[in-house]
């Protein structure tokens, strides 16, 4: 039988982000994600960048294995680069680079060795939003609000409730910190160093950074087994 | 005795620094039936004179869809220009598959440009032996090029290739000043009227050409015969019946004189090395 050792394929993950939370709002796409890295269920690194921007139109930003989420970058800088090179004016938008990263996700899944990320890919280029998922078997989905991992349990039915086509800037930011604190509070793999980002017509930007208020007083957060009846 | 001795291997420069069978290629496309294409800021129309080898053969296919935005004519050798053709359909299929997106028609024709040009510099090979006008539309607008043998590609207003060309391109050179801002139904019209001027004399119908568009909103599609007939109906594109068309013609030659030189330039370039 083949030892785990011997395999190159990531059969579990070692470092890993939790989730990734994005919205579109009025003039683009605004993206959240904290900066933790878990080993396991250690909290190994608190300042992990996992927003990066794509090109000039896309954002992309990824939750699971962290070196897994490297080699998709090196895959897209290589891509971006070849796509400049062709200096024609033409440029590869949000649908082209996340239709590009569904096919690279599911070709190697197919080779039962894939990469073990969500991905959550926005954009906008000429006026046209974009915001999508790909996960690490390739299926894939738009959607005006999306979140990986367990910010799809959480911040989804909070984002079903909240968000409009609308929303401002401040507004957005207000809604995905109100996501951001639900999964600090909830998500053991969570840490309180989170970083916003946002894309328009104008470009990207990533925020430095921040961490949330949070209270730890209500009674329920001091004694949380009380009345669970068979746990510790 | 006088047997040219520079001209039995592709890759062999003569003294004068030409490459005889590269030019040779080229001479193929002038043998081939011609192909017009002319564009506006929106549309792209191709339209090709068929030609059959005999009275009892039909005409040869000269005009293909490569995708939903791109189209080719060609003239020349008809076998290579489906070679290429196919390359490029093949080409359109995978940017879809992996972007789902069209495929630039600009890098189309690089990559076309690209493959002719290998065919110039290996010895076990030989050149292609087509020319394509391709017609494309895609975020930068409409586009028309064209591709010969050499490896050179140019990009158009408006071109003709392929036997007895010049008259349409001397046509052609006379209005496309104006067809930056045609309408669809203009410039098929236009391409009906560059057609006949290849044809010298013989007759303008449906049966003898081929007709297809490409533009905003409009898929590469070849017009059928019925519809070309009709249009050659009603733009009165018969040489009996100038009185009608001679008119507007008249009139945008009085402008014409002074850009003669430029629009010289343009036409002529490509095929003479």
């Amino acid at each position: 039988m083949e030892r785990v050792a011997d395999s190159q394929r990531t059969l579990y993950p070692y470092v890993t982000g939790t989730s990734v939370v994005a919205i579109k709002y009025k003039d683009g796409i605004l993206m959240a994600a904290d900066m933790g890295g878990s080993y396991g269920s250690t909290l190994r690194y608190k300042s992990v960048e996992r927003i990066k921007p794509i090109g000039k139109h896309s954002l992309l930003g990824a939750s699971g294995e962290i070196s897994d989420f490297q080699e998709i970058l090196r895959y897209l800088d290589e891509l971006i680069l070849y796509d400049n090179m062709w200096d024609d004016g033409n440029s590869l938008g949000p649908k082209e680079v996340h239709n590009y990263l569904t096919r690279v996700m599911y070709n190697r899944r197919n080779k039962f060795n894939p990469l073990w990320n969500a991905l959550v890919l926005g954009g906008i280029k000429n006026g046209q939003k974009y915001l999508g998922m790909v996960n690490m078997i390739g299926i894939n989905f738009e959607d005006n609000h999306v979140a990986t991992g367990l910010g799809n349990h959480l911040t989804r039915p909070i984002l079903r409730d909240e968000w409009h086509e609308n929303l401002t800037f401040e507004e957005g930011v207000k809604l995905l910190e109100k996501c951001m604190r639900v999964l600090l509070y909830r998500d053991r793999s969570a840490v309180n160093k989170i970083q916003i980002s946002k894309i328009t017509d104008e470009g990207a930007t990533l925020f430095p950074p921040f961490s949330l208020k949070t209270y730890w007083e209500f009674s329920s957060f001091k004694n949380p087994t009380a009345g669970a009846e068979g746990s510790w | 005795m006088f047997r040219n001795q520079y001209d039995t291997d592709v890759t062999t420069w003569s003294p004068a620094g030409r490459l005889f069978q590269v030019e040779y290629a080229m001479e193929a496309v002038k043998q081939g039936s011609a192909a017009i294409g002319l564009r506006s800021k929106t549309h792209v129309v191709l339209a090709c004179v068929n030609k059959s080898n005999s009275e009892l053969s039909s005409h040869q296919k000269k005009i293909f869809k490569v995708d939903d935005h791109i189209g080719v004519a060609i003239a020349g050798l008809t076998a290579d220009g489906r070679v290429l053709s196919r390359y490029m359909r093949s080409e359109c299929i995978n940017y879809s598959y992996t972007y789902e997106s069209p495929l630039p028609v600009g890098r189309l024709v690089v990559q076309l440009a690209d493959k002719a040009q290998v065919c110039t510099q290996r010895s076990w090979k030989r050149p292609y032996g087509v020319g394509l006008l391709v017609a494309g539309l895609d975020e930068s607008g409409a586009h028309l090029y064209y591709n010969c043998p050499s490896g050179n590609y140019f990009e158009y207003q408006a071109f003709a290739i392929g036997s007895r060309s010049q008259a349409a391109k001397t046509y052609l050179e006379r209005r496309f000043q104006n067809f930056n801002d045609s309408s669809r139904e203009d410039l098929i019209k236009d391409a009906l009227v560059a057609t006949r001027e290849s044809l010298q004399g013989d007759k303008l119908r449906s049966s003898v050409c081929t007709v297809a568009v490409v533009g905003v909103g409009e898929p590469f599609h070849i017009l059928d015969q019925e519809t070309v007939q009709r249009l050659i109906d009603t733009f009165e594109i018969v040489k009996e019946e100038e009185g009608p068309l001679a008119e507007p013609e008249q009139a945008t030659e009085q402008a014409a004189p002074t850009d003669q030189g430029g629009a010289e330039n343009q036409g002529g370039s490509p095929m003479d090395i």
